[in-house]
């Protein structure tokens, strides 16, 4: 499965995805290559990563000037056509400005950056990066952004539709506010759009799939790993 | 050219007094000494250029004799000190590349902005250097925790340093933070990076090549940051605050596109030398890059990228507007170069030419408006400062600080230094930088000794780590500067010890107060001779630094602070030791002597209230054998965690082992006080002491390799249960866990937040 991660001028987990995809998995038949925010063409690869990072600086909105790039044309049609795209942390953002997923992140409720550890409880329908793992699993990987607080207008809709697909929880798989490390609604941390091809979430499964990294785990390979059960079209479970 | 020799100011310009020389900074001596270089009157320009060149900031004139006496050279060396980083091989054909900088003046004015243009800074001094930044570390001084400004202070620091490292996207792996009122008019902000490079691709700042052209790149230039070198070589005085204009405004964006950038042009061959623009601006690159090369420059001002309009040679040359690049390419070759500038959006132009004349030549719009030659101009000047030793000092060491009764409670006296915002956890600080972008954090800031970084070997077969830390207990160089630069050293090894790491070379950024005062020019020399002793019995060499002099507010100087980074490396990454205890049933030994020494010690400082006597003694043998033993056992896989101590001594390395390997684990020691009382055991801070933690099978293994290192080694106990219970002799100090969670967990933060 050929991952593409797009490169946009003030990314700065591009790298990070690529090594996870291109090194970390590559026994799994994973591989990746970079695409340039300026091409039009995603190259024929078989899902997008829009990575983490700063693009453009977040100077405007978060997200607001990459969303406009010209590969994201691109990325719109792979998505009407059903292709798998993660969306990471300024991905995330991104993806919300280029109506890829709904809502918007804005401001954490302490108005500063936080980079620590967090619990997500995965949940709602299935998609690429997530059907293979069991609903009601918790993971844990880090978080890393200041504009990260998921804010939506019909959360209710979203929630019926089985869109909200993790949520900041407790060690005990509570959604508490203990737990909420950015004043997301309703400990939002994660959502997929209307098709469940697109994913969005603001931590970072990318930084957690290698136990050598800090003590954060190996929990973030499972999204790459549901996505290739997903590409080689077999039911699986990853992650044990 | 024009016969520079018998032209007088331009008409443009203002005239040159000895008063114009005098509101730059310029002594009647440096004055004349510069009629005498250029054999005539300075032209504006040039009197601009020579001020900021001769600042201390930039020439070091007052400290250049002292650090001549470093060890600057070691068979891991393959750049000292003098280009814009050290460089250091960690085998394989690959070389980190790292350097220390301090930010004090601009971060006091203006503290979000001067901390960010800092990270920015050193950052651009790495990756200068053809190495991609992989860490960074912070450490900060500010000035006693109730003191109106600190709090503004801190949150405006630790934002700014977040702000810019967060997105340029380097993980803050290390740093120390530490609350003292010498500061309090004059913080402390001093930026470690350290990139990884190939070996045999390092640039250097060289202008070479007669005939090649100079670019600019990156940010356009604006009125910003003009003679922000000359503000970091004076005193801070009433009216600091106007000085605001001065201080930078930082643009991590374009500082990764920069970085970006260059890294790809330097991946093609046309790249003949770099700089970037750091302090005093395309003044010191050009003449830097000249300088070292043996060459000259000419600059052609008009073609300068400018942000505003109607700047003048004096304002360009001067500006320190942040985020550019000086940099000289083959010849021929500017397409190549402009191209890769260009996919990344970034403003670049020739502005200038290399020359075989030696001179720094400056023009706009074909007028001459200087021509000055570039040695003199970048070796500046070197003063031999008077220097004496404080009168005040020997009736300050003769106080005994073990004189002080025992506390009447000393649970309450551990929980009120674990509690001390300078020991006390920085996760408030910390969890605000990201720590682990980049794929490479194996030890976050707080969970070691030392942070540690991976790095793969080029055939991505095995993984090396790379141990950072930084720091320095300034009461102790305050107390002796000799003996405190020197304990500076081996606190250092000791850090990268405890995680496993082989140190290799060390980075300083010395922060002094003003040297024309003959204390502090003694405080300085002490120390410069301390820190070369001690480097050289560890073998580290020091490989970049800064100095930063005249940290003083309405004469009231700080501390002598020489805060040190030191790097070491792992062979294994995987081998990366942790501080905290694991779990219950482990055995716990201590390694090292203690002694009864209090002098500088936390406890003094935050229990007894004082600041005197002499600081601990360390034989550097012993510190040696020691850190090489518990380098041996980790590396054999013995230990379970390991902490060196240090501030708050024994009992708050004890403390710290119990908090800080994830769940809480208690503790309960019987330790054999040898004759000392017991506060003084408790909490002295006798240098090269390690807690081990270790599976019972081990302890056998671990007792021969210290005893082979000729280093005590004494069992205290065993981990397990909900409190930290010691034993010293008659004595008994037991604390509930909640209750050292409570203090070490809200120590920084009720101060920070």
């Amino acid at each position: 499965m050929k991952f593409g991660v797009i490169r946009f001028p003030g990314s700065n987990c591009d790298d990070d995805a690529l090594h996870v995809v291109g090194r970390v998995l590559a026994s799994q038949g994973a591989t990746g290559k970079i695409l340039w925010h300026k091409d039009a063409s995603l190259d024929g690869v078989d899902a997008v990563i829009l990575p983490g990072g700063f693009s453009y600086g977040d100077y405007l909105r978060a997200g607001a000037m990459a969303a406009h790039s010209p590969i994201l044309g691109a990325v719109k049609e792979f998505v009407a056509r059903g292709g798998p795209v993660l969306a990471i942390c300024n991905g995330f953002q991104i993806a919300c400005e280029a109506g890829l997923l709904e809502g918007a992140l804005t401001r954490n409720a302490s108005l500063r950056f936080a980079c620590r550890d967090v619990l997500l409880r995965v949940e709602g329908r299935p998609t690429p990066f997530t059907q293979a793992i069991p609903a009601g699993r918790i993971l844990r990987m880090s978080i890393a952004h200041a504009e990260g607080r998921y804010v939506h207008p019909d959360p209710e809709r979203l929630e019926r539709e089985g869109r909200v697909i993790f949520r900041y929880v407790t060690e005990e798989g509570e959604a508490a506010a203990s737990a909420n490390p950015n004043g997301s609604l309703g400990n939002v941390a994660g959502v997929t759009n209307e098709r469940g091809n697109v994913l969005g979430l603001m931590p970072h499964p990318e930084r957690a799939c290698e136990a050598l990294l800090g003590e954060g785990g190996e929990d973030g390979r499972q999204l790459f790993e549901s996505a290739l059960a997903f590409a080689r079209g077999e039911p699986a479970r990853v992650g044990g | 050219m024009a016969d520079s020799s018998t032209r007088g100011p331009r008409k443009s310009e203002p005239e040159i007094t000895p008063e114009v020389a005098r509101e730059h900074g310029l002594s009647v001596e440096e004055f004349a000494r510069i009629h005498e270089i250029l054999g005539r009157a300075p032209s504006y320009t040039e009197l601009g250029v020579f001020s900021v060149m001769w600042s201390e900031h930039c020439s070091y004139k007052s400290s250049r004799r002292h650090l001549r006496g470093l060890p600057t050279t070691g068979p891991c060396v393959i750049q000292g000190p003098g280009e814009n980083a050290g460089v250091v091989d960690i085998g394989d054909g690959q070389a980190v590349v790292f350097k220390m900088e301090s930010h004090n003046h601009p971060s006091f004015i203006e503290p979000y902005q001067g901390a960010a243009t800092g990270v920015g800074g050193i950052c651009r001094d790495v990756f200068t250097m053809g190495a991609r930044p992989i860490a960074l570390a912070d450490c900060l001084r500010f000035g006693r925790a109730d003191h109106p400004r600190t709090r503004t202070l801190v949150q405006g620091v630790v934002a700014g340093i977040g702000g810019y490292g967060n997105s340029f996207g380097v993980p803050t792996v290390a740093g120390d933070i530490a609350f003292d009122e010498c500061y309090d008019g004059n913080i402390l902000v001093n930026a470690f990076c350290l990139g990884l490079a190939r070996a045999d691709r390092i640039f250097l700042g060289r202008a070479a090549g007669i005939g090649n052209p100079v670019l600019y790149v990156g940010a356009k230039t604006g009125r910003d940051g003009i003679h922000g070198a000359t503000m970091a070589s004076a005193e801070f005085g009433a009216g600091t605050e106007e000085k605001r204009p001065t201080v930078q405004v930082g643009d991590p964006f374009m500082e990764k596109l920069l970085l970006e950038a260059c890294l790809e042009l330097m991946n093609s061959d046309c790249l003949v030398g770099i700089q970037d623009m750091g302090a005093a601006g395309l003044t010191s690159s050009s003449v830097e890059m000249a300088a070292r090369a043996e060459n000259g420059v000419e600059l052609w001002l008009e073609r300068v990228p400018a942000r505003e309009t109607g700047m003048t040679p004096y304002e360009l040359m001067l500006s320190e507007s942040q985020e550019r690049m000086l940099m000289v390419v083959e010849a021929g070759r500017e397409s190549e170069a402009l191209a890769v500038f260009s996919k990344w959006d970034l403003d670049a132009a020739v502005i200038g030419i290399v020359t075989d004349t030696g001179r720094v030549v400056v023009k706009m719009d074909g007028e001459l408006y200087a021509d000055m030659p570039s040695m003199p101009l970048a070796e500046g000047l070197v003063y031999e400062r008077p220097m004496s030793r404080p009168v005040w000092l020997d009736a300050l060491q003769a106080q005994d600080p073990r004189e002080a009764p025992v506390p009447a409670d000393l649970g309450a006296a551990l929980l009120a230094v674990l509690g001390a915002p300078g020991v006390a956890s920085k996760a408030w600080a910390f969890s605000q930088y990201d720590h682990n972008v980049r794929h490479g954090t194996v030890l976050r800031p707080g969970q070691g000794d030392a942070g540690v970084v991976r790095v793969f070997s080029p055939d991505g077969a095995r993984e090396k780590g790379i141990a950072i830390t930084a720091g320095c207990n300034s009461r102790f160089v305050y107390l002796d500067p000799f003996e405190g630069a020197q304990l500076a050293i081996a606190e250092a090894v000791a850090n990268l010890s405890a995680v496993g790491a082989e140190p290799l070379a060390v980075t300083d950024c010395l922060n002094f107060g003003n040297p024309e005062r003959p204390e502090i020019m003694w405080q300085f020399a002490e120390a410069v001779r301390g820190l070369g002793d001690a480097c050289r019995a560890f073998g580290t060499p020091i490989v970049s630094g800064n100095v930063s002099l005249y940290n003083e507010t309405e004469g009231r100087g700080i501390h002598p602070t020489p805060m040190i980074g030191m790097v070491g490396l792992m062979s294994d990454a995987s081998l990366a030791m942790t501080q905290g205890f694991r779990g219950a049933g482990d055995v716990v030994v201590l390694l090292g002597v203690n002694t009864d020494e209090l002098g500088g010690s936390e406890y003094q400082k935050t229990v007894l209230g004082q600041l005197s006597g002499r600081p601990p003694r360390l034989d550097l043998g012993r510190a040696r054998a020691a850190g090489g033993a518990v380098r041996r056992m980790i590396g054999e896989r013995l230990l379970r965690s390991a902490h060196d101590l240090s501030d708050g001594g024994l009992a708050i390395a004890l403390a710290e082992c119990c908090l800080t390997g994830g769940e809480p684990v208690g503790l309960v020691a019987r330790i054999d006080p040898a004759g000392l009382r017991p506060d003084h055991l408790l909490f002295g801070e006798a240098p090269a002491r390690y807690v081990l933690s270790l599976a019972e099978e081990s302890l056998a293994r671990v007792v021969a390799l210290a005893a082979e290192a000729c280093v005590p080694c004494a069992l205290l106990g065993r981990t397990g249960g909900d409190r930290l219970a010691l034993e010293v002799g008659a004595v008994h100090v037991e604390l509930p866990l909640a209750a050292l969670a409570q203090a070490f967990h809200t120590g920084f933060s009720r101060v920070a937040d």
